[in-house]
Formats: C-alpha cells, structure tokens, sequence
C-alpha cells in the first residue's frame, strides 16, 4: 500500500486560480479559433458556420451548435461584431441553458444515513470523486461512510481505502469478486443502526451497453431500496469531460437503470472541455452538481453555470 | 440520436433515380451528411474537413454500378475511404515492434482512466501466451492511490510478473529498476505502466520524457478511450509532441460509442493503431481493425463484432443449423424459439440490433416500444405451449389451440396472436433473404468487406488472430 499522504500534488495556488486556469488552458483553442474568426469579419453566413464548426469543437455537438449560432444570428447578423461581442453572446446563451442544472448536491439531514450511489462507467473518476466529496463531507461536519462497492476491478477497493485514509472515514469492504448488492445491503444496516449522516457507496465501472453489468447495478439500487425505498437519495453519475456524444447514451442508460439524479464531471483541468454538458443540459435537464479539477483532495468545484460558460468561451 | 449515414443518406438520394456518373451537385449535399454523420460519431473536426474533401474529390465523377443507389456508391466510397485512412498503408505498422535487443522496453501513457493499467496486463499476457515472450510489468504511476496494486493483482490474474513495489521511488528510478530487472531476469520485454496526466500538466509531461530519456521505448503506446469526443486531437497531438508515440491502443471498444475517436487519433499522429481492447478481462485485446471501426463510425453497424459476439455465445452447432434453414428460406416456430433462446443468451437485443448494417432503425423502434427483455421470456413459454406438431406447421394454430396455448403460458389470445404474426413477418423476411441473399437484403450490395458471407450466425470466425512479430 502506498502512503496515502506522499502522493498528494502540492497544492499552493487558490482553487479558484486553478479552476480558471484550468479552464483557460482547455478552452485557449476555441477562443483563439472565435478571435481569428470575427476580428475583420462581418457576421454572415461563411461566419456563422465557422463559429459552428468551433462550437463543435468543444464537444457541443452539432444540434446544440447549430442552435447556438441562430440565436446569435438572429439579433447580429449582417453586423460587423467584435470577438468580444460574440464571445460573451455565447456564454450568455450556454450560461442560460446551464443555470437550471447548476444545483449544489442538497444532503436532506432527517435521512439517516442519506444515501449516495456513485456511477458510471471505466475510468471516469468515480472512486477520486468520492474521496474528494468525503473530504468535504467531513469538513462540513457529517459523518460518513464509504462502501468499497466496486468489487470487481483488481485493487479498487484498496484504492478506496486510502481515500478512507486520507479522510480520515471507514471503509465498509469486502473481498474482490464478493456481491455488491449484499455489501451495501448490509453496510446500509449498520449505518442506520449507528445513525451516519452519509453513506457514499461506490461502484464498479461498466460500460452502459452491457446488460449483464447494468443488471447488477440495478440489483444494488433494488436491494437498497428493501432497506430503505425512499433511497438511493442521490445518484450521481460521473462524466469524464473528455467524452464525446456517447455521454447522452451513458446518462439515458444509467437514468434508466439506476435513476440518476445529478453529474458530476471530472477532469475538467486538461484539454477537454466539457461542452457536451451543455447538450445534456437541454435534453436531460439533470442537476450538474460538481466539477472535478485535479487530483488532489480539494479538487472539487461546485458547478456554476456562469464560470462554466465564460470558462468555456474563455472569459473570466 | 444518431441515425447511421444509410439513412441519412437516403434523404438526400431519395428523389434522385438518375444514373451515370456521380455528379459534383450531388456528392456536395451527400458529403453535408456524411460531415454531420462523422462529428455526431466524434471526429474531430479539422479531420472530418480533410476526409470530406478527400471523399468528394474520389467520388465526383465515379460511375455508379448498376445495382446499387447513388447513395449507396457514395457510402461505398465514403467507406473505403475511411477504411484507407485508418487502416493506413503498411500492413504490417500495426504489429506490436519487438525489433530491438532484450529487453525491449514499452511505455505505455495517456489521461487518467483511459485504459493504461488494464491495457498493460492486457499486451502483457498476449506477449507471453501467444508470442512466448518473458514479460515483466512495473507501475510508474506513484499518484493515483493503489494503482501498482491493481498491476500487481492484474498480473497475479494473467499470470505475468510485477516489478515488486518499492514505495517512495520517483517514476524514473522505478522505470531504471525495472530495466536492471528485466536485464538482469532475462526478460524479452519490460512493459512500463505510467499515471494518467493530462497534457497541460507540464511537470508530469516532462517526468514521462524523462522516463523516455531514460529507457528509450520500442513502442510508446498512447492509450485512448474510444469514447472519447473532440479533444482527441488535443491530447495525441500533445503526446505525440512531448513524449513521441509509436502507437495508440484504442481502448473500451466494446462499448457503444461510435469510435470517431481513432479516426482524428490516427490522422493527426499518423501512427498506427494498433490494439484494440474489448472488454475487463485482461484476454479482451484485439487486433486493430480498420473495417470494423469505419463501419462503426459511419453508423453502417458493426458486423464482425456482432458475429464474435454470437460466436462466444451462441450455440454453434444450432446457430449453423439455424442458419442453414434461413439460407434456405425456412423458418417455423422451432427457429423462432430456438432463435429467441440464442437471443437472450447474447443479452441486450437493442445493441445488437445496432449493430447489424441496416438494422439501426429497427433497433430504434424496438427502443420506442420499450421491448421489455421478459417479452422474450413470455414468448418463449408461448412457443413451449405449443405442441411440437404445431411449432413445425404453424398454419395449424386455430381458434381452440390458440385458447391453449394462452391458457397454458399464462398470455391472452392477442398475444399469442402478436407472436404468430411476428414469426411471419420473420419467415416471409427469411425467404426474400434466399431470393436475394444477404447482402441483398442489407445494403443493396453496396457495402464491400462486411463478411456476411456464410450467413449471419453460422461460419463464425472465431475471433480475429492478432498479428504479432
């Protein structure tokens, strides 16, 4: 095992500077691309499809493009605009479709525990982002729970443990191979009995077209739901922002399968921009309650429609 | 939401029956499909402005074959084109380079939870089990909380030797050791596992070089996950600039993104890919193939995988026999059941439906009738209160049997009315199937290499053979 503190990237720059940078960084080419665009440029139709293609870039897909584009069109065509004017165009617009999905991750206090089940598929950052909301869950003063859930994927549940570590909260595990519906069955037992404010279930990474594994996390959600049917009182489904257009199939299947309440979208801080989220937004209309930035402990943002439209068209 | 570029296409070729050559007008507004077809798949988008022009230029003038639609030949070049570009040009870039004294060192690299770990294990147990190497695998990645212990366990698992874990060393120290290691245990190939990064990370992206300094890597494979949207060309640009890649791995291929990804990987780096993982065990790794992905891209389904998929499932000695029939334009009720079991073995009807060329819409309209899986399950107890007499001559089933046959599966008579007519409509599609064949059926012959050839579940290959040197 290795030692959960060495690891720890030192962190001196504010949270809110590494969020902009971050952001800054992932959105420096569809910014530098909208200002080589429009500097010199009256606003017709070689124009329009330019900013498009641009909006494509950053993962909007091309509906949500499109649609972005006509709007802008419609009060600035023929106009000659300054890259400024139709930067912040863009992110009024993304910001507006954006704002009735940022929504911070209520914890209802009458539930004992309340119960939150992280899912998604491989490698989105599902197991980080619960080590990450355990730290804020305990700064805030709850006592917590993790359930080592993934009981598949070879050392996930040591992983988890040095999260436990890190936060200083105890690991309900068992064994590799063991069932996850029986271990949050009964993890969910004794946390009713000692009264824990959260219990944070973790899950294994499935790929939202396997039906046998999508099968299984509905088994954990009915069996939890024997327990207690007013739970899972959250499902948060982890999105990597590096996804494409698949991520509408893996929130239309997860939503189906497990009843996802809100995302949260991790690795934010690389390249990747995230937009799809906005095209989630307008046809799911689910919460977007976080936004993973690094690898650290602290790196978890609450998502902000604002901050992330601006981030997006690079404005601050 | 995505409709696969067969249908799209048909929109636009619908009213046009002329035939002759391919004119400019039209390939023009075929190609406005194909782009939006292609970004909704997740190419990037500066890749798909080069394909569609590369695509124009070969189809303007082409001769439509008699036969097939107009769109059907654009799809036809469209996809040969795709094929081309990912495939690349030398048959044999995608083998895995062992060319270089023992031990050949493998970097492997890429974002956080793009597949390296699993991928490692994966190329690992290939190597020893079919190429007989001696492998050894070491874990760099000093940051995400119990990585080496999932390598260490993934080699437990595929039976493949692990650095052993010395905590506190910095990347390039392990990557040294691991060398020493692998020269002094007399290993053919020391495979290196390095953390996820993001490519902005400038302090990470110069630790990896500086292993790269250090071992001087035979292949550096980039692994990528086939999910994977536009920023594709941003991070293999990126490492293909700050670390020098030989290869990409394109991971979770079996799931159910469309794989634009691999096409703006490969056309922004130019090399090659060349693994393809398909699955958690660490024996899912394929050799790359290009056919498969365009198909997938372009929405024209994926046969090859729908057909190693009944291969690992289905029953092959009913599936050749079922076949058969089909080929022979028979089809009673015993098939239909026989098929229906065959079918719930495979799981999700919905995937594969979309997987089959032309299919995409019937996949579709199963999903907005919201096909409940325990249908199949109802329908099966339907056939099975039949009497076998009935199953070989369905034009026995009357009034008074059908009361029967309700009563004994617990259904109504509609239902069982709803099956019967379904198994019609499926034999009369089975016997068109033997006027036609296949190919016929599915694209109007306009699909090149999509290897239906000895009929849809039977003559299954029996997974790919990866090529190796």
């Amino acid at each position: 095992m290795s030692d959960p503190s060495s690891s720890e990237p030192d962190k001196k720059v504010g949270w809110l500077g590494r969020l902009t940078a971050g952001l800054r960084k992932s959105s420096a080419k569809l910014v530098d691309g909208i200002g080589d665009l429009v500097t010199k440029r009256k606003l017709d139709d070689d124009a329009l499809a330019d900013l498009e293609d641009l909006l494509i870039t950053a993962d909007l897909g091309a509906a949500t493009a499109a649609r972005l584009t006509s709007n802008l069109a419609k009060t600035r065509f023929g106009k000659d605009v300054t890259e400024d004017e139709v930067r912040t165009a863009f992110a009024e617009d993304i910001a507006e479709t954006l704002a009735p999905v940022a929504a911070p991750l209520g914890i209802d206090s009458s539930k004992k525990p309340f119960v939150i089940l992280v899912v998604g598929v491989n490698g989105a950052g599902k197991t980080t982002t619960i080590g990450k909301l355990t730290k804020q869950f305990r700064d805030e003063g709850h006592a917590v729970t993790l359930v080592a859930g993934d009981t598949f994927r070879a050392a996930a549940v040591e992983q988890l443990q040095v999260w436990g570590q890190r936060t200083d909260t105890p690991v309900v595990a068992r064994e590799t191979g063991a069932d996850a519906a029986g271990l949050a069955f009964d993890a969910l037992n004794d946390a009713e009995k000692r009264a824990d404010d959260i219990l944070l279930i973790d899950t294994a990474g499935r790929l939202q077209n396997k039906d046998n594994l999508m099968a299984e996390l509905a088994k954990i959600v009915r069996v939890i739901k024997k327990k207690d049917e007013t739970a899972p009182h959250a499902v948060l489904l982890v999105l990597d922002a590096t996804v494409g257009q698949n991520a509408h199939s893996q929130v239309e299947a997860f939503q189906d399968i497990a009843g996802v309440t809100g995302l949260v979208l991790t690795k934010v801080d690389g390249t990747a921009k995230g937009g799809v989220v906005v095209a989630l937004a307008e046809k799911f209309g689910l919460p977007v309650h976080y936004l993973g930035v690094g690898e650290g402990v602290n790196d978890l943002r609450p998502f902000t429609a604002k901050d992330f439209a601006k981030g997006l068209l690079g404005l601050s | 939401m995505f409709d696969g570029l067969s249908q799209r296409l048909g929109s636009v070729f619908d009213a046009l029956t002329k035939r002759g050559a391919l004119k400019e007008d039209d390939v023009r507004a075929a190609m406005r499909e194909v782009r939006v077809a292609l970004l909704e798949a997740d190419v990037a988008l500066p890749v798909v402005k080069d394909f569609v022009e590369k695509a124009t230029e070969k189809a303007v003038g082409e001769q439509v074959i008699r036969s097939v639609t107009p769109g059907q030949m654009v799809i036809k070049i469209v996809h040969d084109c795709m094929v081309e570009m990912l495939a690349g040009e030398e048959e044999s870039a995608a083998d895995l380079n062992l060319h270089a004294a023992p031990p050949v060192p493998f970097l492997m690299v890429g974002l956080q939870g793009s597949g390296k770990t699993t991928t490692t294990a994966k190329i690992a147990r290939y190597l020893q089990t079919k190429e007989k190497k001696r492998v050894l695998m070491a874990s760099l990645d000093v940051y995400r909380p119990a990585a080496m212990e999932q390598l260490a366990a993934l080699g437990q698992q595929a039976d493949v030797i692990s650095l052993p874990i010395v905590n506190g060393q910095k990347p390039v120290d392990i990557a040294k050791r691991a060398m020493d290691e692998g020269r002094k245990g007399g290993f053919d190939v020391v495979i290196l596992d390095t953390a996820g990064r993001t490519t902005i990370d400038d302090v990470l992206m110069e630790e990896v070089a500086q292993v790269r300094n250090a071992v001087s890597p035979v292949e550096t494979l980039l692994v990528a996950d086939a999910m994977t949207g536009q920023d594709a060309v941003a991070t293999a640009t990126a490492f293909q600039e700050k670390v020098g890649i030989t290869g990409i791995a394109l991971t979770r291929v079996d799931g159910d993104a469309r794989g634009g990804a691999a096409l703006s990987m490969r056309a922004v780096t130019g090399v090659p890919i060349k693994v393809m993982g398909v699955g958690e065990k660490t024996d899912a790794m394929e050799a790359f193939h290009a056919e498969r992905i365009a198909g997938r891209i372009l929405g024209m389904g994926d046969v090859v995988s729908l057909v190693e998929k009944a291969a690992e499932t289905v029953d092959e000695e009913e599936a050749e026999r079922l076949a058969k029939r089909m080929m022979e334009g028979q089809f009673d009720l015993n098939d239909l059941l026989s098929q229906l079991r065959q079918l719930q073995k495979m799981g999700d009807m919905k995937g594969l439906l979309g997987m089959l060329p032309g299919m995409g819409k019937m996949a579709k309209q199963i999903k907005q009738a919201d096909v409940d899986p325990q249908m199949i399950k109802r329908q099966e107890a339907m056939l099975l209160s039949m009497t076998p007499k009935e199953r070989r001559q369905p034009a026995l089933i009357k009034a008074s049997r059908k009361k029967r046959i309700a009563s004994g599966s617990g259904m109504a008579v509609q239902d069982v009315n709803r099956l019967l007519k379904q198994h019609q409509q499926m034999a009369t599609v089975m016997k068109q199937m033997k006027k036609k064949g296949l190919a016929g059926m599915f694209s109007g012959g306009g699909m090149p290499g999509a290897g239906l050839g000895g009929g849809l579940p039977g003559g299954m290959p029996q997974g790919l053979p990866f090529r190796g040197r």
